[in-house]
This record gives C-alpha cells, structure tokens and sequence, in this order.
C-alpha cells in the first residue's frame, strides 16, 4: 500500500505544480502510514527523479524509454498503471496539468476506480482520501468521497505551498516501461514551443490583469499592464471584455470560462468585477483593483483599490516598484 | 465518414453564481439550460469536418428529458441527427457511467471514425468525460485540439495546445478528440435550420436499450455547498497626486509580503 505522485516534466524540467502535489501527499501518506512514492517518466529523468528525493518521497521510481521522449496519453497512461503495480497505490495524484489531468482520468477510467479531477484541497478521513472539487465554475463547492479501493486525483496548480527541499533519503528503483514504439497509437510529428518568456496563469504568484477600462487605447493600456507585470516577475491577465473586444488573445482571460487563478497578489486594472470574473480570481490572497468607477463591484472584493485612470496609475505603479525593488 | 459530437446541456453561465447548492444537491437547476458553450465548438468543428470530408454530423447527449433542447440546438446549426440517452439511471459527477453510456451510444451508431466534444462542461467541470469515452472504446484521445490538419488514409493528424507549446500529432481512426477554443468560431443557428430541428424527430435510448448495466458509483458527492464569499473591506488609497497613491500602495504590498 503505498502513495503514488507522478512528476510531470516538460522540456526536460519537472513542472513546479507537481512540487506541490507532491509535498501535500507526503501529509496524506504520513495521515493513512503509508509511504510516499514518486515516480518520474522520460527519455531523460535523472534531474526530476533527483528533486523527487529531495521534495520528500520515500521512493522514486523512474520510467526511461525513447518512447517516453514526448509525451503520449497512452504510453504515459501504461507508465503510471506499471508504477501502481508495482507500489500497490491506493492513493494516486497529479497536477490537474492539461497532461495530469487527462492521464489520471485515463488510468482510473482503465482501473474502474473513483476520481476526483481538479480536485483543490484533500484530507484523511476513516484511513480514506476525501477530496474537495469547486464546481459549477467555481459557484459551487463538494466533497468526493469514494468508494473504490484507489483514489485518483488531479490536483488544481497553486492549491497547495511548495514544499521545502530537504535530504535526498529516497532510493531510485527504475521500472521497465514494457512498450515499445510500435504499441504506441499517436505519432507525434512536431512540436513547436510557444513559451515566450511569459509566465503562465496558473502557475504565477503574481498576476497583472486588464479589462474594458482599456477601451480607449487597447494597445497602450496592454502595454502599461505588461509593463508592470514584467516589473513584478508577474503573468498578464485579462477579462472575457477585454479579450471578446479583441485587445489580447483568449489564452490571457482569467474567470469563468477562461483560467481559474490563485496568485498571491492579483492587480485588476480596468476590471469592473462581473461575477464571472470573480469567480476566477476570488480566491487570490491579495486582490488590488484600479478602477474610475468607486462603484464598480470589484471593490467589494479587493483589499487595496485606487480610484483613478489607469493610464495614469500604473505608469505611475511601475516606476514607483522599479524604484523600490532595485 | 460518420462524426459524432458529444454534448451536454447545461445552465446557461450568466447563471451559474444563482445556482443554490439545494439545487446541485436534488439535482433539480433552476437556471437557463443551453448547450454547453464549449460543445459549440465541437458541434461547429463536426459540422466542418462532415462538409469537408463527405460526411454526416450526429450529435449524442446524456441527459434529462430537457437536454433534447441542447441537441436541437446542434441540428440548428447544421448537424444531420441527434440522439438522446436518458439519464435516469446516474448520479452527479458520475464520469465513468456517463462515459460507458456514451460510449455504448457511440457504438449503437455503427462506424463511427470520430468523437469530437468540448473541453469540459459548465457544471461538473470535470473534462473528463470524454477521457473515460476513449477508454471505454479503446479509440485513441488527443485533447485540447485546435486545428484538424487532415483526415487520410485512416490517419487523423491535428494539432494540439499543451502548456507551453503546441504540437502536431495523428492517430489512427476511430478516434476521439476535445476540441479548444481556438479551434473555430461557432455559427449561430439559422432561421431555416430552427425550422429543421423543430421537426427533427431525436430518438431517447435507455442504458436498457444499449445493453448498459450502469456501473456503481466509485465516488460520491457530499457536503455540497456555495464557497464562501471573502467580503473584504477595501482600503481606498488617497493622496494629493498619482504618485502618492502608488508609493503608499507599493509601502502596503510590501508589508503584506505578496511582492
């Protein structure tokens, strides 16, 4: 019986959401005494397998396979279903990642067991996982209990602290993937990175929004939020407005049917706070909003506002961070 | 070439904050049922794919006598038929029976080479379901696509959004796909095509009729509740100029360590 956690890599790096995962499942592995086992899939793992070790797994098994170079559902599902095997996982978790998310489900699907995807908190009760899943968009929260011998969930990014590193104690057990390349259905044919430097939604401590209150000059306005966010090592946000207005491409829009976010510090410039958009966001530790309007809904939900025009504001916001954080 | 395309019907988002927690709890929503706005995109792209390739479009839903409102919205838009599977026999949030009946209706439409649905529904937000349709079937599942390169040969090749990069993949068909956003823009039903979806006869299917013996639950749902509304009370910044606005606001951000 053991605690199982996959560590999602991209481009050869471990993705920092599996941390997190990671070190809430060494508290459920300690909760139902069980040990806490990683295991990391790649062409090449030898730098995730080892910040494994050092993030608090008692066990690191490692799957190495040419055919594991990019990821594929199926290959990636045969993986994890080799490693709960071999660990005997009752417990199974991973980032609720696009990749995590689809391989729990794929995997849990194949075992016929209770899953719980996106889940954004877990406790033990009665020597069984409980999970708590935000619903309806975020209007509505319930626990899953389950009633199968393994539980499966993805867990929401930045639902849980990074753990700190410690002592590397864990042994590495590597496992045999047992595919081979022509078992795989998905063939993929190029991979191309988009990652421009920007830090993702999900994944930020800091995010710097912008709404309508752009309209004047799109353009410039996007610019000053970038700006600042740029200032702060911070993610670009957007509204549903601002993005079906056309001024920033749908991948930037934070709420309801855009990202759900939980930075530590969340700017909302320009953003009036229809429900929708608070759904998204609500849950940021910090919440500062720029708005002319005093009467705009966001400053219900904010900590810290500033009534005034935002192409003033945060020109002003920027010099004033670039002058304290030197 | 026969498509299908998945589709839920859900509360209409402008609703979605009204939604009581009795309500999830009885399973009885109040709100404005649609089609599950993500599912447009996948009716738009079935639509699509049926003209480029020669083929027909049919869309599947599980749900409450009502959702046949979901799929006549998918014939408005252009899709050739629909089908209903009653839900009577599921709980909420019960993907893997949704899938299995899903996939049982998939079936019962003969051969099938492709599943399109949306990336996930309004209301249960698994995205997820449709991982358990592939499962089921055993057909491959290549998710968040938003473009459909080509279909040849009995090879579908796409190209997919992935966290920080996009790919080009195939699989062999049958196959099933959950399509982005980005992948088109949904055309609003026609006058004429309302007219052919009011005279549509959409059939209702049993899990019984699809020889389904709907597996037990593996999780439950308990405790459902709103999440609590953080009412905070906002600190309003003065000062005599911007800037003095900015630098009191930089001193209390740094003080509350989120910098």
């Amino acid at each position: 019986m053991s605690v199982l956690v996959w560590i999602e890599q991209m481009n050869g790096q471990a993705v920092a959401s599996s941390w997190e995962v990671l070190g809430k499942a060494r508290q459920v592995a300690d909760d139902l005494g069980a040990p806490l086992v990683a295991v990391a899939m790649g062409a090449d793992i030898n730098a995730t397998a080892e910040l494994a070790r050092q993030y608090g797994a008692d066990l690191v098994l490692t799957i190495t396979s040419p055919v594991l170079e990019n990821y594929r559902l199926s290959a990636y599902a045969a993986g994890l279903r080799r490693a709960i095997e071999e660990v005997e996982a009752v417990v199974v978790l991973t980032s609720a990642t696009t990749r995590g998310r689809e391989l729990s489900a794929a995997v849990a699907c194949e075992l016929e067991a209770g899953l719980a995807p996106d889940a954004v908190d877990l406790r033990v009760e009665a020597d069984k996982v409980v999970a708590v899943r935000a619903i309806y968009s975020g209007n509505i929260l319930t626990d899953v209990t389950f009633d199968s011998p393994v539980q499966f969930a993805s867990i929401r990014p930045r639902s849980f602290p990074m753990p700190e590193a410690g002592e590397a104690v864990a042994e590495l057990q590597p496992l045999d993937l047992g595919v081979n390349e022509d078992q795989v259905a998905e063939k993929v044919l190029e991979v191309k990175s988009t990652d421009t430097g920007e830090i993702g939604l999900t994944d930020a401590k800091i995010i710097v929004s912008g709404g309508r209150g752009v309209a004047a000059d799109p353009v410039k306005g996007f610019a000053m939020v970038t700006e600042l966010a740029q200032t702060l090592g911070a993610a670009v946000g957007a509204s549903r407005a601002a993005v079906d207005a056309g001024y920033i491409p749908y991948r930037y829009q934070v709420g309801q049917t855009g990202r759900t976010v939980k930075p530590d510090l969340y700017i909302a410039s320009g953003i009036s706070g229809a429900i929708q958009h608070l759904a998204g966001m609500g849950s940021s530790k910090v919440i500062v909003a720029i708005n002319k309007d005093r009467e705009a809904p966001i400053f219900e939900r904010a900590n810290y506002g500033i009534v005034g025009d935002l192409y003033e504001v945060l020109p002003a916001l920027t010099a004033e961070f670039k002058k304290r954080l030197k | 070439m026969k498509i299908v395309v998945l589709i839920k019907q859900t509360p209409d988002t402008a609703e979605l904050p009204k939604v009581a927690a009795e309500e999830v709890k009885s399973g009885t929503i109040k709100a404005t049922m649609v089609i599950n706005p993500w599912d447009e995109f996948a009716a738009e792209e079935a639509i699509q794919l049926a003209e480029r390739f020669n083929g027909d479009a049919i869309a599947l839903s599980v749900g409450a006598p009502g959702a046949v409102d979901a799929l006549k919205h998918a014939v408005a838009m252009g899709v050739g038929s629909a089908a209903l599977v009653d839900n009577a026999s599921l709980r909420d949030g019960d993907i893997w029976a949704t899938a299995a009946l899903l996939a049982a209706a998939v079936k019962a439409q003969g051969a099938v080479d492709l599943v399109l649905t949306g990336k996930q529904s309004v209301d249960d937000n698994s995205g997820t379901v449709f991982v358990g349709v592939a499962g089921k079937l055993h057909w491959p599942l290549l998710t968040n696509v938003i473009k459909v390169r080509e279909i040849a040969d009995g090879v579908v090749t796409v190209e997919r959004l992935v966290e920080g990069g996009q790919e080009t993949v195939s699989a062999p068909l049958p196959a099933v796909i959950s399509v982005a956003k980005e992948i088109n823009e949904p055309r609003y039903p026609s006058f004429m095509g309302i007219r052919k979806a009011n005279k549509a006869s959409i059939p209702t299917l049993s899990a019984g009729d699809l020889g389904v013996v709907t597996p037990a639950n593996k999780t439950q749902w308990t405790n459902i509740r709103k999440p609590e509304v953080r009412r905070t009370q906002v600190n309003i910044i003065g000062g005599a100029t911007v800037q003095e606005k900015a630098a009191k606001l930089v001193d209390a951000l740094l003080a509350e360590k989120v910098i």
